[in-house]
């Protein structure tokens, strides 16, 4: 393992992409016990101020300090992030060894039903569901963990079908081993790899989509902070405070730029053979 | 051939069945209906009972089904409870905006996506290749409709070139026809949300034709035919390009779906009146009929691109009609 830790520092983009997703990780949680000011805090006579010593990003335009919302604004990202994934992963993986353990009717029948999620991006979820029970976090990361179901039972069963097709898989039928067993002592740890790096890439994509949501108003609801909704608000006061636009935006761009960098490096690092050919 | 063709269409028919029932079934069947939704919580249960009979919704769910579908299939759709109007007029009327636009994105997703990718190929571990592939970077992390806004911050408020949102429609208004300048100046203004989609879309589809690109030109065959004389370009224009195309549709097939979804985004940044800002007003109008009937358009939009990109496999990769 410190083979692997030594590789990953001199990999260029995942030492940049770490740095950038583990910045994200300490502003979630110096957010939990720390932030300038409390991030719903409004203070109209100090309304849509630029950058100074007593607020580093400025104000808005109900005087709450920019800063401080962006800080919080990390939770809201992460805990998108992990539960959608968390969703997608749990049911997709399920899905995908399933499929790979019992082949015929049944790796069928999920391929398919996985085909036609990909009908409904989350954004399509979200309107539907936003339109019976009303907008909300809840909703929004329902919606994208639905679309990520497909995603990563695709990716399972495609990397199972292989480990299945191994000589050691043959192996151990032969010595009586069940389905289930051979899932859990050999697929699973083989795909890990695989795992991992969609998962990194797709909490990036979960961060991108609840943005869009929570600037639709679909989203996170005020006064809880959000990256998404930040813009949406700041759209009103392009005039008259125009970088209000600009931080939320580079947040989450350094956020998902970040992920999507550990992932290719965590691909190269995990596949090696891969990374000489690129 | 024709068993391959028949066997696609099938499961395409299946899957837009499917999509059907998925949408009728989350938007009319799970608990919290249109009129329920209308009246909200303080409804008596005899109004509610009266709305649902005026808006059908006490009919079996089968015949709402079929009465549904089958009107779609007939071009009869079912009225807004809000605009009061056949929900196919009002969606064909916002179509006039979503669909030269989401065109307009996809021209440009592709040009740009194969310029820049086969050029980073053609120059692999050069300095251009090294810079496109980081701008890609840059761009796949950029949000569609941040980037919308950072357009109308640079274009709108601080060089005022264009306005900040809106469409001044295609027909004039004196004249009551399409003249040039109206032409013109709705192109203008779909410009900047064609631009905002495309980049990010763009920047993914460079990153897979360079891969695609790169792939291919390590196959014996390109070297057979460098070998019979072909300089570098003939050999990637006529060999390489058709071979690599596999990937590169896949990927922009996948694509359609999240410039759709983009176009909802990017139209509510720019306050264009297409079908993204159509379904918003729907849902703060509790017009659930005009959600459901939008839903299920976009579903098939994302459905029918599929099965277009799986035929043109077919015919791009004649190995893949026996399949």
């Amino acid at each position: 393992m410190t083979g692997f830790w030594r590789r990953a520092l001199h990999h260029r983009s995942f030492a940049a992409g770490g740095l950038l997703t583990a910045l994200l990780a300490a502003a979630a949680l110096l957010s939990l016990v720390w932030s300038p000011y409390p991030p719903a805090e409004i203070d109209i006579p100090n309304k849509l101020q630029g950058p100074s010593a007593a607020h580093w990003l400025g104000t808005d335009s109900l005087g709450r300090d920019i800063a401080s919302q962006l800080l919080v604004g990390a939770q809201n990202s992460i805990v998108v992030g992990v539960v959608a994934v968390g969703i997608g992963l749990g049911l997709g993986v399920l899905l995908g060894c399933i499929a790979s353990a019992r082949r015929g009717w049944v790796e069928e029948l999920i391929m398919r039903a996985s085909d036609f999620t990909f009908a409904f991006p989350a954004l399509l979820s979200a309107i539907m569901l936003t339109a019976i029970y009303g907008p909300g976090l809840v909703m929004s990361i329902v919606a994208i963990g639905i679309f990520n179901i497909p995603v990563f039972a695709r990716i399972t069963r495609g990397a199972a079908n292989a480990v299945w097709a191994r000589d050691y898989v043959t192996a151990a039928r032969a010595a009586g081993k069940g389905p289930l067993a051979i899932t859990l002592d050999h697929v699973l740890p083989n795909i890990a790899n695989q795992l991992i790096v969609q998962a990194t890439i797709s909490f990036a994509t979960a961060i991108l989509a609840e943005a869009a949501l929570s600037y639709l108003g679909l989203g996170t609801q005020p006064p809880q902070p959000s990256w998404g909704r930040m813009l949406n608000e700041a759209q009103t006061q392009m005039f008259q405070a125009p970088l209000l636009a600009v931080y939320p935006g580079v947040a989450i761009m350094l956020s998902v730029l970040g992920l999507n960098l550990v992932g290719d490096g965590l691909r190269d690092l995990m596949d090696p053979k891969l990374a000489r050919r690129r | 051939m024709p068993v391959f063709l028949l066997k696609r269409f099938a499961s395409f028919l299946a899957t837009l069945a499917a999509a059907s029932v998925v949408v009728f079934v989350v938007l009319e069947l799970l608990p919290g209906n249109a009129a329920e939704l209308i009246l909200g919580d303080t409804a008596t249960p005899e109004s509610l009972a009266a709305l649902e009979a005026r808006l059908g919704l006490d009919r079996p769910p089968l015949e709402r089904y079929a009465d549904w579908v089958g009107g779609l299939l007939r071009g009869e759709t079912g009225s807004s409870t809000s605009y009061d109007t056949p929900t196919a007029e009002l969606i064909a009327e916002r179509l006039q905006v979503t669909l030269p636009l989401a065109l307009l994105a996809m021209g440009l997703t592709v040009v740009l996506a194969l310029a820049l990718g086969l050029y980073a190929a053609s120059h692999h571990n050069k300095l251009g290749d090294v810079g496109v592939m980081a701008a890609s970077q840059l761009g796949i992390a950029i949000p569609n409709f941040w980037f919308a806004i950072l357009l109308i911050l640079l274009f709108a408020v601080h060089l005022q070139w264009v306005s900040a949102g809106g469409f001044p429609g295609w027909v004039d208004e004196d004249s009551g026809a399409v003249t040039a300048t109206s032409l013109f100046e709705a192109l203008k203004a779909l410009v900047l949300p064609a631009i905002a989609l495309a980049l990010v879309q763009a920047a993914i589809l460079a990153r897979v034709t360079r891969s695609a690109v790169l792939e291919v030109m390590r196959e014996d065959f390109v070297r057979t035919a460098r070998a019979k004389g072909l300089t570098r370009r003939q050999a990637l224009w006529r060999h390489v390009l058709r071979n690599a195309m596999i990937p590169v549709l896949t990927v922009a097939g996948l694509q359609f779906a999240n410039l759709i979804t983009g176009t909802i985004v990017v139209e509510n940044v720019f306050v264009l009146p297409g079908v993204g800002r159509l379904v918003f007003q729907a849902i703060s109008n509790r017009d659930l009929v005009v959600v459901r009937d939008v839903v299920m358009l976009l579903a098939a939009v994302v459905v029918v691109v599929n099965f277009v990109v799986d035929l043109l496999y077919a015919w791009v990769d004649p190995r893949l009609r026996v399949a």
